[in-house]
C-alpha cells in the first residue's frame, strides 16, 4: 500500500532539519578564526603537490563496471526468489540458465585477469 | 485529536501500515534516540574492550571507570573549531557528512524490533534497506571529492571500490535467505510441499522463521550458516571496520576520506559508521538470527497459570522462564557495578567516583526491578532480544578489530570477488535444490 511509504519522508524530513540545526548550534559556541596556513589542504605539513584530482588508476573503472553487471544480476534473481515454490522446477532451471550464461561471463573475466589488482 | 492518538493503541500494526503519522513520528524519534544511545555506549565500550584486550585499562579518568568519557567527547567535539579548507567544494563539503548520517538513519524505517515495533513495514522491505544502504557510498565519495585533497580522495575511491565488490557477495547471501522464506516445512531439514511464496517484507522473513521453527542460520544446515558467513564478511566490508578498515588506514593515508574535516563535522562521520554498524547488523539479525525471536521460540514446554505473574495460558513454562532475562540482564549489570564499586581503592580522590559508580548501579538496579513487572516484562521481550543480538554484533566487531591485522589492497579484492562472489553463487544454488528436492526427485523418478 503507498501509506506504507510515508515514513519515509517523514524519516527524510527529521534529519534534514535536525543534523543542520546541530551544525548551527555548533557554529554559536565554537570559535573561528581561520587562516591561510589552517585552511590548506593537509599533506603532512608541507605545501600540496600539484593538483589533488589528477590521474587514478584504471582499475577502479573495471571494478565499477563488474559491479553493476553482478548487481543486475542478484536484482534479477529477487523476484524468482519470493515466488520460488509456486515456479517450482521450471524456475529453478530457468534460473540455471540464466545464471550459466553470467558464470560463462565470470570465468572469462577471471581468466583475462580483469580481477587482478596488481 | 486525542482519538486519533489512542486509536493507534490497539493496533496490530505497524504505525506507517495503520496510516497513523503521529505514531510513525514518535517511532522515529525513539529509534533516533535509541541508536544514538547505542553510539554513544559504543563510543565507552569499544575503547574499554580494546584496552582490556591490550592488557590496558582505557579510559579511566573521567568518571568511574571512564563513564562519562562520551560525554566529554561530545563537550570537546563542539567546541572545536571547523575548519573548512579553502579549496573544498564548499556546498558537497557540507552535504556529504549530512548525507552519510541520514542514509545510516534511514534503513532503520522498516527494521522491526518486534511484530509491530517498527516505523513501517513494506513489501520490499529488504530491497529498500539494500538500497538505502548501498547510498552510503555517495556520502564517502563526496566526502573525498569535495576535499580536494589527495589522502581523501584515495581514501574514497578505495572505499568505494570496497563497498561496491563486497555488496554483490551481500546481495546474493541475501536472495539464498529469501528463498527460504517460502519454503513450508518445519524443523532444520523440513523441505515443505505446495506452492507458497516467499517474501522480501522484513516483518514477514521473520515471522517465516517463526513458522518454520527454525532461525534461518540452521536452515538445512550449514547452507544456512554459509550464507550467513559471506554476509558477516560483506557487512564488515561495507562498514569500513577493521579488518577492512582500507579507507581509514591511518599508516597510509591519514584518515581516509575524512581527513579534511574536524569538529563536529567530523563526528557526523562518526555517528554515521557507528550507525551504519548497528544497521546491517541488524539485517543479519532478521534475515538469519530470527530478528526478535528469543532462542527456541518453538519450544514452550508445559502449560502453566500463575496469578499476577504469569496469565498466558497459551504458553508454558519456558517461555515464564524466559520472560525473566530483560531483568536478570540488567541486575546483573547492576551487580558488577556494584562489585566494581566495592573494589575501587578507598582513596579520598576517588570517593566522588566511587559513590558515582554506586549510583549508576543503582540506577541498572532499579531498571531491572522495573522489568520484573508483568505489564512491561511481557511488551519488552521482543525489543530485548533485538537490541541483545545487536549488542553480540557490537562486541564482535570490536573483537575483530583487536584481533586481525588489516588486509592489503589487492587481498580485500581476492576475497570479495574470487572467493566470496563464487561461493555466494554456489549457497544460492544449493539452496534452491534442496528446496526442490521432492519436485527433483519426482522428477527423476519419471525419467528413470
Amino acid at each position: 500500500m503507498p501509506q506504507n511509504y510515508v515514513p519515509i519522508f517523514l524519516f527524510v524530513a527529521v534529519v534534514a532539519i535536525a543534523i543542520p540545526a546541530t551544525l548551527m548550534i555548533g557554529k554559536l559556541v565554537r570559535p573561528n578564526n581561520p587562516e591561510k596556513a589552517k585552511l590548506m589542504p593537509y599533506e603532512c605539513g608541507i605545501d600540496p603537490v600539484d593538483n589533488a584530482r589528477g590521474r587514478y588508476t584504471v582499475r577502479f573503472y573495471i571494478v565499477a563496471i563488474l559491479f553493476v553487471v553482478f548487481d543486475v544480476e542478484t536484482i534479477f534473481l529477487f523476484p524468482w526468489a519470493v515466488q520460488y515454490r509456486a515456479l517450482g522446477l521450471f524456475g529453478l532451471v530457468e534460473m540455471l540458465v540464466f545464471l550459466a550464461i553470467l558464470i560463462v561471463g565470470y570465468v572469462w573475466i577471471w581468466k583475462k585477469g580483469a580481477l587482478e589488482w596488481v | 485529536m486525542l482519538d486519533y492518538v489512542t486509536s493507534y493503541l490497539h493496533s496490530s500494526l505497524t504505525p506507517g501500515q495503520a496510516g497513523n503519522w503521529l505514531w510513525a513520528l514518535v517511532y522515529i524519534l525513539v529509534i533516533f534516540a535509541g541508536v544514538s544511545g547505542i553510539v554513544i555506549v559504543m563510543n565507552w565500550g569499544e575503547r574499554k574492550a580494546l584496552a582490556h584486550m591490550q592488557v590496558r585499562l582505557g579510559p579511566m579518568r573521567v568518571g568511574p571507570h571512564g563513564l562519562m568519557q562520551p560525554i566529554a567527547d561530545a563537550i570537546k567535539l563542539l567546541t572545536k573549531e571547523d575548519i573548512m579548507p579553502s579549496e573544498a567544494d564548499k556546498p558537497i563539503f557540507w552535504l556529504a557528512p549530512v548525507w552519510v548520517v541520514m542514509i545510516a538513519f534511514s534503513v532503520f524505517i522498516v527494521v522491526p524490533f518486534g511484530p509491530t515495533h517498527a516505523v513501517t513495514d513494506m513489501n520490499i522491505g529488504i530491497l529498500f534497506m539494500l538500497g538505502v544502504s548501498s547510498l552510503g557510498v555517495l556520502g564517502i565519495v563526496m566526502a573525498g571529492w569535495a576535499s580536494n585533497s589527495h589522502f581523501p580522495l584515495m581514501g574514497a575511491l578505495r572505499s568505494s571500490a570496497q563497498m561496491v565488490s563486497y555488496e554483490i557477495a551481500m546481495g546474493l547471501a541475501v536472495v539464498s535467505a529469501i528463498v527460504m522464506t517460502g519454503l513450508g516445512g518445519i524443523g532444520p531439514y523440513g523441505i515443505g510441499s505446495g506452492a507458497g511464496s516467499g517474501t522480501l517484507s522484513m516483518i514477514g522473513i521473520v515471522q517465516a522463521q517463526a513458522q518454520q521453527h527454525v532461525w534461518f542460520i540452521f536452515k538445512f544446515f550449514p547452507v544456512g550458516l554459509v550464507a550467513f558467513f559471506i554476509f558477516a564478511v560483506a557487512m564488515i566490508a561495507e562498514t569500513n571496520r577493521a579488518p577492512f578498515d582500507l579507507p581509514e588506514a591511518e599508516s597510509e593515508l591519514v584518515a581516509g576520506f575524512h581527513t579534511e574535516y574536524s569538529g563536529l563535522r567530523w563526528s557526523l562521520f562518526m555517528l554515521g559508521e557507528y550507525a551504519g554498524m548497528v544497521a546491517v547488523s541488524s539485517i543479519a539479525i532478521t534475515l538469519w538470527l530470527g530478528g526478535w525471536l528469543r532462542p527456541f521460540p518453538s519450544t514452550h514446554g508445559p502449560a502453566i497459570n500463575i496469578p499476577f505473574l504469569w496469565e498466558h495460558p497459551e504458553q508454558g513454562v519456558v517461555d515464564f522462564a524466559f520472560s525473566f532475562a530483560p531483568a536478570l540482564v540488567m541486575l546483573a549489570l547492576a551487580f558488577f557495578s556494584f562489585f566494581n564499586a566495592m573494589r575501587m581503592p578507598k582513596h579520598p580522590l576517588l570517593k566522588i567516583q566511587t559513590i558515582g559508580l554506586y549510583a549508576f548501579g543503582l540506577v541498572l538496579a532499579g531498571v531491572g526491578l522495573i522489568l520484573l513487572a508483568p505489564p512491561v516484562r511481557d511488551r519488552i521481550q521482543d525489543i530485548f532480544w533485538f537490541v541483545f543480538k545487536i549488542a553480540c554484533f557490537m562486541y564482535l566487531y570490536i573483537w575483530y578489530r583487536a584481533t586481525w591485522p588489516r588486509y592489503r589492497f589487492d587481498q580485500l579484492m581476492k576475497v570479495g570477488w574470487k572467493v566470496l562472489l563464487p561461493l555466494g553463487l554456489g549457497v544460492l544454488l544449493v539452496t534452491g535444490i534442496i528446496g526442490l528436492g521432492p519436485e527433483i526427485a519426482a522428477w527423476l523418478k519419471g525419467v528413470v
